[in-house]
């Protein structure tokens, strides 16, 4: 067969592949199949069957409520009006308590009790959906990579929403979910602990997040580039002479001296996906629960380079100023 | 091949959307800091040329001497010492910067122009006061420029630019409750950030501290030294920053080294200068024009019954020294007075901190 890539897909009219019998003890599993031709040219055309379970089905009825919670909110800022919600919504926000709730878990609800319950509900919804990923995966007998790469997204997010504000004693400290809210968050936070580009988890998290993208685009390439020689279907042991696993290896031995294995480039991809997450959290957790003013910290351990002084003096010093 | 086609014609004309918003005019570029911080101020070129266009005198300055206002009129309470001359020739400057269009009469009764019964002519006291005072006592902000009624004014008897407390909506419901924020208003630079931030920090002598951020490097366990400003309330600072950026129409580092907004070392000179600024806004809103709350009347006062305010863009109005830095005041003495002022206003001004920054390595 020719070689076939997005713009040559050949789509084969068949029977539904329903895939292995499941379990026993195992939740029926869903029946419906269908194909889209337009799927089919970015991946498998066909739909289905999908496994929903009561992870799966508690999962999406726990990310209904708090994506509802979350935009009714927003909606009724605006009173309701759903004009304005479409205009306004990159401003619209559903703000977390104020600092003078410290950490109570009861907050009224319209001064960040919903902020509380939609955390709540979403915390829900990701950890029964990282449960089914590690689930599915066991009973195809596969590995939980998946399961723990989720993992470390949801340690970034309870960080940043729960753990962090827990140990600040805050719900205050938590980011507002609402598009520019949490982008004006993220700046702020920045501004009240000194420049979180000092903090040297967060740069390995940039570090990692940028390594990722790098290694997403180096493998992308190198397969689609031995995709003429049928590159995205070999395995590992397929190293003869001339194949295009071979020539893969070949190429990056010739232009840096080293390559990568087929199974350890996916290895490494997915520990520099792991990491960008993993640490920073690491990063936010430290900051204001450790390190107040990530700047000073910086020149204090020789982190950061000391510009030149400008002279340039605080008016306040030596006055009653602020 | 016309599937070629259409992807080349949709390359197409996708890069000229992605260039819809480039500015292709000529910018001017002015290092103001250290090598290799981003510390650079980008203008367009046409820009410059729209400021420095000001009003010129009424007519030529009188000659100094003659007799003293106070004596010549009644009831000249801050301009008295100045002669008759200067006195109607400020009169006729003031008039043409606030109220071309009415004239005289829209501060006095003409059949009695000592009479104060218009409330346009104590706010019009007061304010003379106030700019005495800006020009003699902030003299660390508005420097030998100084600034006139026009500086605020600009032909309008309520300057354009101006704020006042925003209306508090309910705060036990979600109904119609931003929480002071997430609205796109010009006062936030477009921003989702809260907008109460001149009440916070631009009221009066009492405001709130700008500063959020911690002079040790972890956190202090002692309560009299530790720093409780949350993340939150740093929106207000950003907010204001915002604002002042906005209002001055330069960016961070026109003040700040964006490594460290705090580090004073790290800043320009002219952070000083924002900083007393910040400090003269705060006094003209709580000595002036706070002073007037019952003076206006309730037509000129914001939703919560409090007077118009002043914050940076009111002077500023987008180009970092108002008007393109030209001095008026030097053509009205009146407004620069020489000799003991009515209030001392200002702090201590900061060892001369201009010098080292002049170099740019």
């Amino acid at each position: 067969m020719a070689y076939q890539n997005i713009f040559t897909q050949v789509q084969l009219s068949h029977a539904p592949e329903m895939g292995i019998g499941m379990k026993p003890g195992s939740d029926p599993r869903g029946t419906a199949v269908g194909f889209n031709h337009l799927f089919g040219r970015f991946g498998q055309a066909q739909l289905g069957p999908i496994y929903l379970g009561w992870t799966g089905l508690l999962a999406l009825l726990c990310g209904f409520i708090a994506f509802e919670i979350i935009g009714l909110n927003m909606m009724a800022s605006v009173n309701w009006n759903p004009i304005q919600f479409v205009r306004m919504l990159p401003w619209l926000s559903l703000e977390p308590p104020g600092p003078e709730y410290g950490f109570s878990p009861i907050v009224p609800l319209a001064k960040g009790g919903w902020w509380i319950l939609a955390g709540m509900f979403l915390t829900l919804s990701v950890l029964l959906w990282s449960i089914r990923t590690y689930r599915r995966a066991r009973a195809l007998g596969m590995g939980t990579h998946v399961f723990w790469a989720f993992m470390s997204a949801i340690w970034l997010y309870l960080v940043l929403g729960f753990i962090r504000p827990a140990f600040m004693g805050s719900w205050s400290e938590a980011v507002p979910f609402g598009i520019f809210p949490h982008l004006d968050w993220t700046a702020a936070f920045s501004i009240r602990y000194g420049n979180l580009f000092y903090n040297p988890f967060h740069a390995l998290s940039i570090a990692f997040l940028y390594g990722s993208t790098l290694l997403f685009a180096m493998h992308g390439a190198t397969i689609l580039a031995v995709g003429r020689y049928g590159g995205e279907r070999e395995i590992e042991q397929i190293t003869d002479r001339g194949t295009a696993s071979e020539r893969a290896a070949l190429f990056w031995r010739w232009t840096m001296g080293f390559n990568a294995t087929m199974e350890s480039i996916h290895r490494w991809a997915w520990w520099f996906a792991v990491l960008t997450t993993l640490t920073g959290g690491i990063g936010i957790l430290l900051t204001g629960t450790v390190v107040d003013n990530w700047y000073l910290w910086a020149q204090q351990h020789h982190y950061a380079p000391a510009y030149p002084d400008t002279g340039v003096v605080d008016p306040a010093l030596g006055s009653t100023g602020q | 091949m016309r599937s070629t086609m259409l992807l080349r014609l949709g390359a197409v004309l996708a890069g000229a959307a992605l260039l819809g918003a480039c500015q292709l005019e000529t910018k001017s570029v002015a290092q103001n800091g250290y090598r290799g911080t981003g510390m650079d101020q980008i203008h367009l070129v046409s820009d410059k040329k729209k400021v420095g266009e000001v009003p010129p005198p009424p007519y030529d300055p009188p000659k100094p001497g003659g007799k003293p206002a106070r004596e010549a009129y009644q009831n000249v309470q801050v301009l008295g010492d100045i002669s008759e001359d200067e006195f109607s020739y400020t009169m006729a400057a003031i008039t043409q910067w606030i109220a071309p269009e009415q004239g005289c009469n829209y501060c006095h009764n003409p059949a009695n122009m000592a009479s104060d019964e218009l409330y346009t002519k104590k706010v019009a006291r007061r304010m003379l006061q106030m700019t005495r005072n800006i020009n003699t006592g902030w003299t660390q902000h508005v420097k030998q420029t100084g600034v006139t009624c026009y500086t605020c004014h600009r032909g309008q008897a309520v300057p354009s630019e101006n704020w006042a407390l925003p209306a508090k909506g309910n705060p036990d419901t979600i109904l119609g409750n931003k929480h002071g924020q997430n609205a796109p208003l010009a006062t936030t630079a477009y921003s989702s950030l809260p907008n109460e931030a001149f009440a916070k920090y631009l009221l009066d002598a009492k405001s709130s501290n700008i500063r959020v951020q911690s002079n040790y490097s972890h956190p202090s366990g002692y309560a009299a030294t530790a720093n409780k400003t949350t993340t939150m309330e740093t929106e207000g600072t950003y907010s204001l920053m915002m604002h002042t950026s906005s209002a001055l129409g330069v960016n961070c580092t026109f003040c700040h080294n964006a490594g460290s907004f705090q580090a004073w070392n790290m800043s320009t000179p002219k952070r000083v200068g924002a900083w007393y600024g910040y400090r003269m806004v705060r006094n003209i809103n709580g000595e002036y024009i706070g002073s007037l709350a019952s003076v206006f009347p309730k037509h000129r006062l914001g939703p919560q019954g409090d007077p118009l305010k002043v914050n940076c863009a009111t002077c500023h109005r987008g180009v970092n020294k108002p008007l393109g830095g030209v001095s008026m005041v030097k053509d009205y003495p009146a407004l620069r007075p020489t000799g003991p002022m009515i209030t001392a206003a200002a702090a201590p001004a900061p060892a001369a901190p201009a010098a080292a920054a002049t170099k740019m390595p």
